[in-house]
């Protein structure tokens, strides 16, 4: 846990960016910070409690569901937002092409986790993308074409790798 | 089919196709703006107080101590609504603040607005209230007896609706009953309610950005509540995270307006996860007697009902749910002679309204648990008793409405029986989700019984009972490109994708853009009773066939050919006299039109009394067969696959429908298995995802989905509403597939008649001894 010697005033890195977050409240979850303070609203919130994934994040690397971190216990993680992959990403690409997409405020959370998945195991079987989605609610999907969509990058880095 | 004029569609993005939505690339990139990511400049923050009690009558509100705090601006009650004091959909029942009496845990009372979220929150707990509190009334069959206290000046009685028809004194052969009871779902869109207001620069009017099914409706009673004209109110379709009915009712709408009117400046409101639990209505929770007289070879000669439907304190759209319910209660199934008596009331209990598939999800979970008695009683298998009574186009419903859709309930059953049964368990697992209980380890592949049920669903499509059912487009044609304006509310489903794909294979021009989604136009109706690829459709087809007449006028006119001899091929017009042919893009260089329609579907009637006329306006119909493995100990159950098919008469956009048809099934397994919103005294006991579960991606099974496409001669270019069917058979189908996988276990069991179902329950039924 970092010392914050004024709880008004602390830096955090965000998509390799670093912005000065002031007249925050020190107990203010990453959400609320990268949402209201920073202005980075692809991260969505669905049901403050960890529950939904829409707020899924990279830290260092990791998912987290950024309502569940506190945001000034961060200031030394590199943070990765939905805005962060850089657009247009296989698996971002994947999931507008094969209808993973309707409402889509689990998008973003769900990107997040289908990134991190394939970058922890480029070769899942179904099961193993059930797991790591299983954490991200969608309510209008049925989540069968987000199945689809993750199998599409797969395949898609499995053919630029041969 | 209505279009006549088009050959074939060629045009790139044209109907039948799938192209990807204008809105996919936002949404995965995170740019997309949902009404809850909405700001503006100097922006105020706005929370409701609501009622602790179920009922109460309010004897004071103080709100001098949370005024007087530093950053609260204002704070509204019920004397700070300056036009009409309530709301509602179909009857205005509902106080935007509860002034005297307050009727369920979580009615707002008064709406505060701060600097910031805290400053609210601490305001809201300095507001004191005084109440006297009353008996609450949560019992809904008591809510019906003439004798209860009445809760509402309106009285407790919602609406009573009967069908009745044929010969009542006949008796079958068979007779199968039971009394079926379904828990109360809530839409759990991901996207909570949030609205931004800006008030006018002249303080009169103001703009409000809101996430809604039904833009038009809202600004009705916006108006009515501020004491406005229509016209000093816009409203903006804020970007919309799903809807499901649960957005047709207002919510927060009237307190942000009132309260950017107060201060001045755009206030903004959005609700928690918990909170809305309480700020919209939910799917009526059902009691439901049915009784089946049949011959002994298994033909339904009678069926008696009786539907009990919560509404909860107040309205919403409760009559027109209860319609439905007992309109459908024959199913998609040949019936002569009906008894049927249902009843909609006020309660204490959490309002409830619009849900995919508005009653017909009830009544179909009592008349497919039905058909399975009856199949049972007459040694049938499921299907067989099904096919042996299906409905067909042109019969005559127990309204006395014949069925003028295409009706293709046997090729329903017929593809079921076709599709392949999914392999039996692996004997040697590779991951615990494939066994229930998933994750958490507890079955053994030993205890894994499987089970196969079926379901069938006729749904009503678009509104009843006279409702004037209308939707307005504007196709505007310059420079080569087509720019369409509506209002309809695109809440995921998918319009903005459609309606270029209409205006593509219709006007033969592939550039086709969107006019923002707002009241800038003729209202489009509700996104809701699978209805906006029927009417929006048929209204932007309707705008572009005119922009088409107008073009086709102009050729003619100038080259002298005969216009009614033209047609749109794909891309290129056609003199079909001699066969002569121009690129569209070529011919619309230069011409400016402009044409805006309002489409209606036929008209329907109210139904009388005894429950007859023809008051609804078309149907679609749909079957379910779930697979499941059941660890009938444990009561613990994975759904292993569902095949369906379903009734679209045209797939304007295959990967849509697709979309709503696993999405729907989705909602249909939640409500089967794990969906329900549990009050005690009134007070929502799981107001979380915690708690509420629905569906996540180890929950769902694949989804094997067939497509009936008969063209229905009545819809625009043919298509059927695709959105609630696949979430109303689903339910019994699964449940079915349960009690199947009961009976192979070889225990004796009892009739299952509950969703959702709890692991209890199953282990009730095989084992009638253990008791609550």
């Amino acid at each position: 846990m970092t010392y914050i010697s004024d709880e008004k005033h602390f830096e955090l890195t965000v998509n390799g960016s670093k912005y000065q977050v002031k007249d925050s409240f020190l107990g203010a979850s990453l959400l609320s910070v990268l949402r209201d303070h920073i202005g980075l609203t692809g991260s969505k919130g669905a049901c403050e409690e960890g529950e939904c994934g829409s707020c899924s994040v990279l830290l260092d690397g990791n998912l987290v569901c950024s309502c569940l971190v506190l945001a000034a216990s961060v200031t030394q993680s590199s943070i990765v937002t939905v805005e962060g992959l850089g657009g247009a990403t296989d698996v971002q690409q994947a999931f507008v092409e094969c209808g993973a997409i309707q409402c889509g405020f689990c998008s973003p959370g769900l990107i997040m986790a289908a990134t991190n998945l394939l970058d922890r195991n480029p070769e899942p079987a179904p099961d193993d993308v059930r797991e790591a989605l299983a954490g991200n609610l969608c309510r209008c999907t049925g989540y069968g074409r987000i199945l689809e969509a993750v199998q599409v990058a797969v395949d898609g880095r499995k053919r630029d790798n041969s | 089919m209505s279009d006549l004029g088009v050959r074939e569609s060629v045009v790139r993005g044209g109907i039948g196709q799938s192209p990807l939505r204008p809105d996919g690339v936002a949404k995965s990139e995170g740019s997309y703006a949902f009404s809850s990511d909405l700001s503006a400049d100097n922006m105020l923050i706005g929370k409701t107080l609501r009622s602790p009690h179920q009922h109460a009558r309010i004897l004071r509100i103080d709100t001098s101590k949370a005024l007087a705090m530093n950053g609260v601006h204002t704070i509204i009650t019920a004397d700070d609504v300056p036009g009409k004091p309530t709301y509602g959909l179909i009857s205005s029942d509902q106080p935007v603040f509860a002034s005297d009496v307050v009727r369920y845990i979580g009615e707002p009372i008064a709406a505060v607005v701060a600097d910031d979220e805290d400053i609210c929150a601490r305001a809201l707990a300095a507001i004191e209230v005084e109440y006297e509190v009353l008996p609450a009334l949560t019992d809904a069959r008591l809510a019906a007896d003439p004798t209860t206290t009445q809760i509402h000046p309106e009285g407790n009685v919602i609406r009573e609706q009967n069908v009745i028809c044929g010969d009542l004194s006949i008796v079958g052969d068979v007779i199968v009953e039971d009394r079926y009871t379904i828990g109360m779902q809530d839409q759990a869109f991901l996207g909570l309610e949030a609205a931004l207001a800006i008030p006018d620069p002249d303080g009169v009017g103001v703009e409000c950005h809101v996430a809604t099914q039904w833009l038009h409706e809202d600004l009705g009673q916006i108006a009515a509540c501020l004491n406005l004209p229509e016209t000093s109110i816009r409203l903006v379709l804020g970007g919309v995270g799903g809807a499901f009915g649960g957005r047709e009712d207002i919510s927060l709408q009237v307190h942000v307006c009132l309260l950017a009117l107060a201060t001045g400046r755009p206030v903004k409101m959005h609700y928690s996860r918990s909170e809305s639990f309480l700020g919209h209505v939910h799917r009526h929770p059902a009691e439901i007697w049915m009784r089946h007289h049949a011959t002994n070879d298994g033909r339904i000669v009678k069926i008696e009902a009786e539907y009990i439907f919560d509404g909860g304190a107040y309205a919403s759209t409760s009559s027109a749910v209860l319609v439905n319910a007992v309109t459908h209660t024959q199913g998609p199934y040949k019936c002569e002679n009906a008894h049927v008596r249902g009843v909609a009331v006020r309660t204490n209990n959490l309002p409830c309204g619009a849900m995919r598939g508005f009653g017909v999800v009830q009544a179909c979970f009592a008349h497919e648990r039905q058909m399975d008695l009856l199949a049972e009683q007459c040694n049938l298998d499921p299907l067989e008793i099904r096919r042996l009574n299906a409905m067909t186009t042109g019969d005559r419903l127990i309204t006395g409405q014949v069925v003028e859709s295409v009706a293709p309930v046997s090729e329903i059953i017929s593809g079921l029986a076709a599709m392949p049964e999914p392999p039996a368990q692996a004997p040697s697992l590779h991951h615990p989700y494939e066994l229930p209980g998933g994750a958490g380890n507890t079955t053994r592949t030993s205890d894994v019984i499987r089970g196969v049920g079926y379901g069938l669903a006729i749904k009503n499509l678009m509104y009843s009972e006279a409702f004037d059912d209308y939707s307005t487009a504007r196709c505007m044609l310059s420079n080569g490109i087509v720019t369409l304006k509506f209002a309809t509310a695109e809440v995921g489903q998918g319009f903005i994708t459609i309606a270029p794909q209409i205006a593509r294979t219709t006007l033969g021009l592939e550039d086709v853009r969107l006019d923002p989604i707002d009241t800038g136009v003729g209202s489009a109706g509700s996104t809701s009773a699978s209805r906006q690829t029927w009417m929006s459709g048929g209204a932007v087809e309707a705008a572009c066939l005119k922009v088409r007449q107008l073009i086709f006028e102009h050729v003619a006119a100038s080259t002298g050919c005969d216009a009614f001899a033209l047609v749109i091929e794909g891309q290129t017009l056609v003199d079909t006299t001699n066969e002569k042919r121009w690129p569209m893009t070529e011919i619309v260089s230069g011409l400016e039109f402009d044409e805006e329609v309002e489409f209606r579907h036929r008209p329907t009637v109210p139904l009388d009394e005894n429950g007859q006329g023809d008051c609804h306006t078309a149907f679609a119909f749909v079957g379910h067969r779930a697979v499941v493995d059941v660890d009938v100990e444990l009561g613990l159950v994975r759904v292993v696959e569902i095949a369906t098919v379903q009734d679209v008469g045209r797939a304007l956009n295959p990967l849509s429908v697709i979309g709503q048809i696993e999405g729907g099934i989705a909602q249909g397994l939640g409500l089967a298995l794990m969906e329900e919103i549990i009050q005690r005294d009134g007070r929502i006991m799981n107001p979380s995802f915690t708690d509420y579960l629905i569906p996540t991606i180890a929950d769902m099974p694949p989804v094997t989905a067939k497509l009936i496409e008969i063209p229905d001669p009545q819809a625009p270019m043919g298509a059927k509403g695709v959105g609630e069917p696949p979430t109303i058979s689903s339910t019994p189908a699964i449940i079915a597939a349960i009690q199947d996988a009961m009976g192979r276990s070889g225990a004796s069991t009892t009739h299952l008649t509950r969703v959702p179902i709890r692991p209890s329950d199953i282990a009730k039924a095989v084992n009638s001894t253990l008791r609550d």
